[in-house]
């Protein structure tokens, strides 16, 4: 196989994991935003949409209504935490946050645990998202799930970009990011605001929570958690707090993934992990404001 | 306590107000009004509650005791966002553009909460007239503004909302005197057209140049108060009240 037609494939590999990790780290990336907290029940809110979708496929209703609504059900839950977790311990300490949304994560996974068992069921997809598509006689393969990946994140890549740059909700939303009280003092209400913003985040998650399972074929109450640490990868690489940090640093963890494997020796590639969670490492040292961060000084 | 009746009331009427940080006192019962058309300043140094009361008075922080009404109605219980909805902007201290915000966004954002959306895009000509620079900005982002275009902003954000009372909290704050002097001729301009302000300055003669009547606080309490006139004409009785040195 030419190297040129490798390097393609690679891309295409790249794109597609980056892309499932840039739709969990926006939402991660949001939520810190606004709320200054690390929602580590994020990667649940995969999970919800996935097994919301696979529940809804037994009842009957078409795959792509069932994708639908699950991503949906994904939202929701991320409403509902907010309101019911979040909400009563906003203002408290870091580390209260911070063991609330560990406490949420328990207890969802838990959940999961109790309604499905522990064990991983098949996520069917239809006949149509199963086939793959092949070019220059087989030496570039993409499957179909991969193109609708990098399809559906671009979609809602846009969508969100549409939505935080010419709404008045989403400007808002990056306004209490970047300064809560001046937020209240123009009269905006911030309490909608993060209900907005979970919302937002949460359906992004359950997007990535329905792919992520087409992708891997399989859902089980503890998918979220790997997701979920890659994207919080992701988030720091970019820059905390920052939606376009939250994209740079997936598509670029995606990337950074598939060269480990496919351009460094094989004894390498077990390590993967190792080697993405040493980079965090070395950005939390040396760069702990990630690549994009917003100009956050008082100028007098 | 009577109930002020809105026929005659003043438009923002605060009565035995109280606000403590914890065990800390920071306005220790302060009863002040602001009548319509009137520009109001509030004096004082550094830690006088001057901040604490225009926080207050925008429902970032709720009293201990006493009563904030505007135009009669209580607004001391509630959110900041209904209290802007009411008619109070609120111009920070520090400025407080969204500074990855565009200028033009945060002009928009200062009008969000605005329910009369009629007359909108009037009022943002008029306010990019009265600080041409921020017309040549709109695209930029505001944390890229110099300090005295950010306090333009702050303005003209805070009056998108169409209030009908400004709470300014030191406009000249860490500025150069020339673009003290174009804050404050802008704010004269508001003057004249019937913008009603509650003004806190460390700049005293700016200050009492600009407002008709004018409260000095100290510790938490109001140790003078009178027209702005009377109170240029005897500089010793404010050094007096800010200080504490002697008699008020």
């Amino acid at each position: 196989m030419s190297p040129g037609l490798y390097a393609t494939q690679q891309a295409i590999n790249a794109v597609s994991l980056g892309s499932l990790y840039a739709l969990v780290a926006v939402g991660l990336s949001m939520v810190f935003g606004i709320l200054r907290m690390t929602n580590f029940a994020h990667g649940d809110m995969m999970m919800v949409g996935a097994f919301a979708t696979l529940l809804l496929g037994a009842l009957g209703l078409p795959f792509g209504w069932a994708a639908l609504a699950g991503i949906l059900a994904g939202g929701l839950a991320g409403v509902i935490v907010e309101r019911i977790a979040y909400r009563p311990v906003r203002g408290s300490p870091d580390v209260t946050l911070l063991l609330t949304s560990l406490a949420v994560t328990y207890i969802l996974e838990n959940l999961g645990i109790l309604l499905f068992t522990s064990s991983p069921r098949n996520f069917p997809v239809p006949g149509w998202l199963d086939g793959s598509f092949q070019l220059a006689d087989g030496a570039i393969t993409f499957t179909a799930i991969n193109l609708l990946t990098i399809v559906l994140t671009l979609v809602a890549l846009l969508l969100l970009g549409w939505f935080v740059t010419r709404t008045d909700v989403g400007l808002g939303m990056r306004a209490a990011a970047e300064d809560m009280t001046a937020a209240h003092l123009v009269g905006l209400d911030v309490n909608f605001l993060i209900v907005a913003a979970f919302a937002t985040a949460s359906t992004f998650a359950g997007l990535g929570g329905v792919l992520w399972a087409a992708q891997s074929g399989v859902v089980e109450p503890t998918m979220g958690f790997t997701p979920l640490l890659k994207a919080f990868v992701a988030a720091i690489i970019g820059g905390f707090g920052s939606i376009a940090g939250a994209l740079l640093g997936g598509y670029l963890l995606g990337a950074l993934e598939v060269c480990i494997v496919a351009f460094l020796p094989s004894t390498v590639s077990p390590y993967r992990d190792a080697l993405v969670f040493a980079l965090l490492i070395a950005f939390l040292l040396f760069r702990p404001a990630g690549l994009v961060h917003a100009p956050q000084e008082v100028k007098l | 306590m009577a109930k002020p009746d809105p026929g005659t009331a003043p438009l923002l009427a605060i009565e035995g107000l109280r606000v403590s940080y914890g065990p800390v006192a920071a306005v220790r019962g302060v009863s002040l009004a602001v009548r319509a058309g009137e520009v109001v300043a509030l004096l004082g140094a550094n830690g006088a509650g001057k901040s604490t009361l225009l926080r207050t008075i925008s429902g970032l922080i709720r009293p201990r005791a006493g009563r904030v009404h505007l135009a009669g109605r209580a607004i001391d219980r509630l959110a900041p966002s209904r209290i802007v909805r009411l008619g109070i902007a609120h111009a920070p201290e520090g400025r407080r553009v969204f500074g990855s915000l565009s200028v033009a966004d945060n002009l928009r954002l200062g009008a969000a909460a605005r329910r009369e959306r009629a007359g909108l895009v009037e009022e943002r000509e008029r306010l990019l007239d009265l600080f041409p620079i921020l017309r040549e900005r709109l695209r930029q982002a505001a944390g890229t503004l110099s300090g005295g275009e950010q306090q333009m902003l702050a303005l003209a954000r805070a009056l998108m909302a169409k209030p009908r009372l400004l709470l300014l909290d030191e406009p000249s704050l860490g500025l150069a005197p020339l673009i003290v002097r174009a804050i404050f001729d802008a704010l004269a301009g508001l003057k004249r057209v019937g913008v009603t302000m509650l003004l806190v300055e460390q700049n005293v003669a700016a200050a009492l140049e600009l407002a008709d009547r004018a409260y000095v606080l100290r510790t938490g309490e109001i140790r003078l108060e009178g027209a702005s006139a009377e109170l240029r004409a005897d500089p010793e009785r404010i050094a007096h009240a800010y200080l504490g040195t002697g008699a008020a």
